[in-house]
């Protein structure tokens, strides 16, 4: 296969992003903001049922980095492809998934996505692209770059987003993965969630050099974003599917971003590793549904009435889902021998 | 589990050539690549070099470099990118140079292309076959020479073939292309030159279902892969001492077809298992365990296995010979079970 040209580490454009994004109807950032609470709501009630002690295990909030799952799939066509990552509940609704069956596989019942069988960390919807989630950090990698590899061959012109977190970044197989994406332009988008914190360790403290000169290194298009600011990464994201779906190859989009909750729902002492002062900047100053709203706002496309409209819809249709999946049946007990093979 | 569908040699109607079991893998690959445009290859030096065994020579004229893909030397990166090129719709074949480099592409083998199925509920499919070698006694020392089949028998949601003849390697990796389950396939790196009957006519070999490839009456032998040779000469050389071995070959250990192997120890009431895995905690332990559970009370011996000592394979000849079960060591142990030690 053909190798790929060199390229070097960059922002979008000013003039370019600018273009992309005056292209988006103003009506279409309140339902990108829709699906932003949509996630930002889902979590918060996750959260709840593993507090009242109705959710098995654990799970990893997504709440801090909504505008990464929703600006890059909002680059994306129905049939493209995401894999995800443990902390992958926004991926999953951003890519079109629905409330009630992902609240039923979190509670491992048998009208979830999986029939119960991978829970929070491994939903997968092959009917909205969703390859599914992976539990194993950058265990998707070669996955996705699988998939992109399958859509060359098969020349559908898709494309696959891989989501991981900036810990993936201590991982090999993500640059064997990388290395083959570059050598043979396969339409695959690295996004990884610099939300500065490997589970419980800061990322300056396992990552050696510049992220970015990762990618650099494979000659990939790098991309640097504020992974809080949703039309910022859908600018990017676009950008970059569009490269990947005209045979330009693959892109590393680089998306600095928070989790404003812990590593998972049962990590609430976090003194140890970050301090509170750091946790209420990124909240009060550096919220993605408020950074958004405030655009809303200010371009005139949503008044406070239209916030709160959107907010009773969004809370009524996440409540009903929770509802649905704690009414809902467990598998049956023959169902564990079922699906081991093809 | 059902009975063996084919007899120890392939069936008398049609022409039937003499090719090696290298010649018999390569013809699998491209009677399916023919078939079926999802199929292609992937792995370090498949393309023009045609691997060091020269097993895949001549492939890429056919079918060009997009479909017989070098790649760079990452097994963690096309078993990786090969399970989710199968998820999204072609049949990939990984070629995983030595079976010791399994070890590299684990993760992607045992929690990715294994588990994608059931995590799903069902919903994705892995058609992914890994081709891959074992055996010792090549001087190739510890790192390229391990039968390390029993690490992905050991996983739920893998098939593992291990064939014995060119013709159970043509229709058994035929087989593996067409299933929708990932299948780890084992080739012998010694039998590669080999010869054997094969039809010339298409055929294809079901996983899970075992072969006696030599009938008797005093003792069942299990043998697997490069063992059933071994056991084969030593049913030979028993013979001539008036026992009467049954040598059964397995073929794929996942599925097992236990029903032909517990019948033929039912029938002899000695049984031993012999296979180029090591011993401890192997494919001999699983085996036995089998013919224990479902023969018990037919055995008129201890059921005993032979496998590779519980060593690193050490470089010397004459070292690393006394590691593996040998036509001698194996006479030795059925001669023992049939009180005529």
């Amino acid at each position: 296969m053909a190798k790929a040209r060199g390229s070097r580490v960059q922002r979008p454009t000013p003039a370019r992003e600018h273009e992309v994004l005056a292209s988006v109807p103003r009506d279409q950032w309140l339902a990108v903001y829709t699906q932003m609470l949509t996630i930002r709501v889902f979590e918060e009630h996750v959260h709840d049922l593993w507090r009242r002690g109705k959710m098995p295990g654990l799970a990893h909030l997504y709440i801090g980095q909504e505008a990464v799952a929703v600006g890059v799939c909002q680059a994306l066509r129905p049939d493209d492809y995401i894999t995800s990552t443990h902390r992958g509940h926004g991926h999953c609704l951003a890519k079109g998934a629905a409330a009630d069956r992902m609240f039923a596989e979190l509670l491992g019942k048998a009208a979830g996505y999986c029939r119960g069988k991978g829970g929070s960390m491994h939903i997968a919807d092959p009917e909205t692209g969703n390859l599914g989630a992976n539990a194993i950090v950058a265990g998707s990698a070669g996955i996705a770059t699988g998939a992109a590899l399958s859509a060359k061959m098969r020349g559908s012109a898709q494309v696959a987003a891989c989501f991981f977190g900036e810990g993936a970044l201590g991982q090999g197989v993500l640059y064997e993965a990388m290395n083959m994406a570059a050598l043979w332009k396969l339409p695959v988008i690295y996004v990884c969630e610099n939300n500065l914190y490997n589970e419980y360790t800061h990322y300056a403290e396992t990552t050696a050099g510049e992220m970015a000169a990762r990618s650099a290194a494979f000659a990939i298009s790098t991309t640097e974003v504020d992974g809080q600011d949703v039309r910022a990464v859908y600018a990017a994201a676009h950008a970059a599917v569009q490269r990947a779906r005209q045979g330009g190859g693959p892109t590393f989009l680089l998306c600095h971003t928070y989790r404003f909750h812990g590593h998972h729902v049962g990590d609430v002492d976090r003194s140890y590793y970050r301090s509170k002062e750091e946790e209420q900047q990124w909240r009060s100053g550096r919220d993605p549904l408020r950074i958004l709203a405030d655009w809303l706002r200010a371009q005139g496309t949503a008044q406070p009435d239209d916030f709160e409209r959107i907010e009773r819809s969004v809370r009524a249709l996440v409540e009903a889902a929770v509802q649905f999946a704690l009414s809902a049946p467990y598998p049956e007990a023959s169902e564990v021998h079922q699906d081991v093979y093809a | 589990m059902s009975m063996p569908e084919t007899a120890a040699t392939p069936p008398a109607t049609g022409a039937v050539r003499e090719i090696t079991f290298g010649q018999a893998i390569r013809e699998a690959l491209a009677e399916e690549m023919r078939r079926d445009p999802r199929v292609f290859i992937i792995g370090e030096d498949v393309a023009e070099a045609g691997t060091p065994f020269k097993v895949l020579s001549g492939l890429v004229e056919e079918f060009g470099r997009e479909r017989v893909i070098d790649s760079p030397i990452s097994e963690a990166g096309i078993t990786g990118l090969a399970t989710g090129a199968a998820m999204t719709g072609m049949r990939p074949v990984v070629d995983i140079m030595f079976g010791d480099f399994l070890t590299l592409a684990m993760d992607q083998i045992a929690n990715q292309a294994a588990k994608v199925h059931y995590m799903s509920g069902g919903k994705l499919k892995v058609p992914l076959v890994v081709r891959t070698t074992l055996g010792a006694t090549r001087r190739s020392a510890a790192q390229h020479s391990q039968s390390l089949h029993a690490w992905v028998s050991h996983v739920p949601g893998l098939k593992v073939a291990l064939p014995s003849t060119p013709y159970d390697a043509k229709g058994l990796l035929k087989s593996a292309i067409r299933d929708d389950s990932p299948v780890v396939f084992f080739e012998d790196k010694m039998m590669y030159t080999m010869r054997g009957g094969v039809p010339a006519e298409e055929y294809t070999i079901p996983l899970g279902v075992a072969e006696v490839k030599r009938p008797g009456g005093d003792i069942t032998i299990v043998a697997t892969s490069s063992m059933v040779h071994v056991a084969l000469a030593a049913a030979e050389a028993l013979a001539a001492e008036g026992i009467s071995a049954e040598v059964v070959d397995p073929r794929t250990t996942m599925p097992l077809d236990t029903e032909t192997i517990i019948e033929s120890a039912r029938k002899t009431g000695r049984a031993m298992v012999v296979d180029e895995g090591y011993e401890r905690y192997g494919v001999t332990a699983e085996i036995a365990a089998v013919i224990a559970e479902g023969a018990f009370q037919y055995l008129d011996a201890p059921v005993r296995r032979l496998g590779a000592m519980h060593v690193p394979i050490p470089f010397s000849p004459v070292l690393e010979d006394l590691t593996v079960p040998t036509p001698e060591t194996v006479a030795a142990t059925a001669r023992a079970l049939c009180g005529r030690a």
